[in-house]
């Protein structure tokens, strides 16, 4: 295989690694609405949480994302 | 089409003369892009917060509101986080939290984002970990590395906590770093492109014939561009609210070691 496209194709399949953090950050999300929906008291207390939870597993999709730029530009 | 990478490229404004420092080698001391849109922020910053705290008064006017606002809002968090002990690391966190949050915006203002480069993302990331390893030990000693043996977990399972938690510290200063860097490059090279979509589209219905097709298709790139642009405000905030929300929860594990209150 030509070795530039098979640069491309690997940088395509790194970034493929975005599918869990994305699944993770969803999953976060419904936790936190099915929570405040039934205690919607309680649901501005947990935004720092919320958002921290998103922050950490969106961490692991952005290396993804590094990744691929690696493999992208070296 | 201009490369969506070419706006993360720094330039020197003015050269100045290198620097040579024994041991580690020569440094490039030349005034860049880089630093601009940091001395910009930064002025921004000390501008903002001399018109805010110059006349205060009880009652407080508009400007006063907002700059109270923004401190108690930090306040809260850090002393939310760390407990009463948050008020020491407060001025910290602040600083760190308005820093990046006036960067980030001004990259949506200006055609260079300060953040979006990794040396800076990981000097930030750097001088968070490094407080938080000097008031760890400071505080601790030696009993700073009970961070890494949970306490209440039977010693069978500590052969395989310990080193999952020593790995997940020692890659604590890169996430940080990454993640600030990877949403505000990811952010910026996606407008890029959706802006180039405008231009190219544009340029085949100019093309004549069939090309028209391509009008609703600029429009639909357009309305992307401009959506964008308001998910990448919430997104600037918000990036700067975790790296605050972070330094917070780092500092907590090493200030309130083995007790939570």
């Amino acid at each position: 295989m030509d070795p530039a496209a098979a640069k491309y194709i690997g940088a395509g399949l790194a970034t493929l690694g975005m599918i869990g953090a994305g699944v993770g950050v969803g999953v976060i999300f419904s936790g936190f609405l099915q929570g405040a929906t039934r205690n919607p008291s309680a649901a501005g207390g947990q935004f720092t949480n919320l958002i921290l939870g998103a922050a950490l597993t969106e961490a692991l999709g952005i290396l993804a994302f590094v990744l691929g730029l690696l493999i992208l530009f070296s | 089409m201009a490369d969506p990478m070419h706006q993360f490229e720094i330039h020197k404004i003015v050269d100045l003369p290198d620097f040579t420092l024994p041991g580690v080698g020569t440094i490039d001391m030349a005034f860049t892009n880089s630093t601009l849109a940091m001395t910009i922020a930064a002025a921004l910053i000390v501008l903002f917060m001399a018109a805010v705290t110059s006349k205060p008064q009880v009652v407080p006017g508009r400007l006063q509101v907002i700059g109270e606002g923004v401190f108690s809002y930090i306040d809260n968090l850090a002393v939310g986080i760390i407990g009463h002990e948050g008020r020491s690391f407060f001025p910290f966190v602040f600083t760190l939290f308005l820093f990046v949050l006036v960067m980030n915006f001004l990259g949506l203002f200006l055609v260079f984002t300060a953040t979006s480069q990794l040396a800076v993302t990981a000097t930030f990331a750097a001088i968070t970990i490094g407080l938080v390893l000097v008031v760890g030990f400071a505080r601790n000693g030696i009993g700073f590395f009970k961070l890494f043996v949970p306490s209440g977990v039977p010693w069978y399972m500590l052969i395989l906590v310990t080193p999952i938690e020593v790995i997940s510290f020692l890659l604590r200063p890169v996430t940080l770093a990454l993640r600030l860097f990877g949403n505000m490059l990811g952010g910026h090279v996606a407008m890029k492109v959706f802006a180039g979509f405008v231009v190219s589209l544009g340029a085949l219905a100019a093309g004549g014939g069939l090309g028209f097709l391509g009008i609703p298709g600029a429009a639909l790139a357009l309305g992307g561009v401009v959506a964008l642009t308001a998910l990448e405000f919430l997104v600037a905030f918000l990036q700067a609210f975790v790296f605050a929300v972070l330094a917070c929860v780092y500092l907590n594990d090493v200030v309130n070691l083995g007790h939570h209150h």
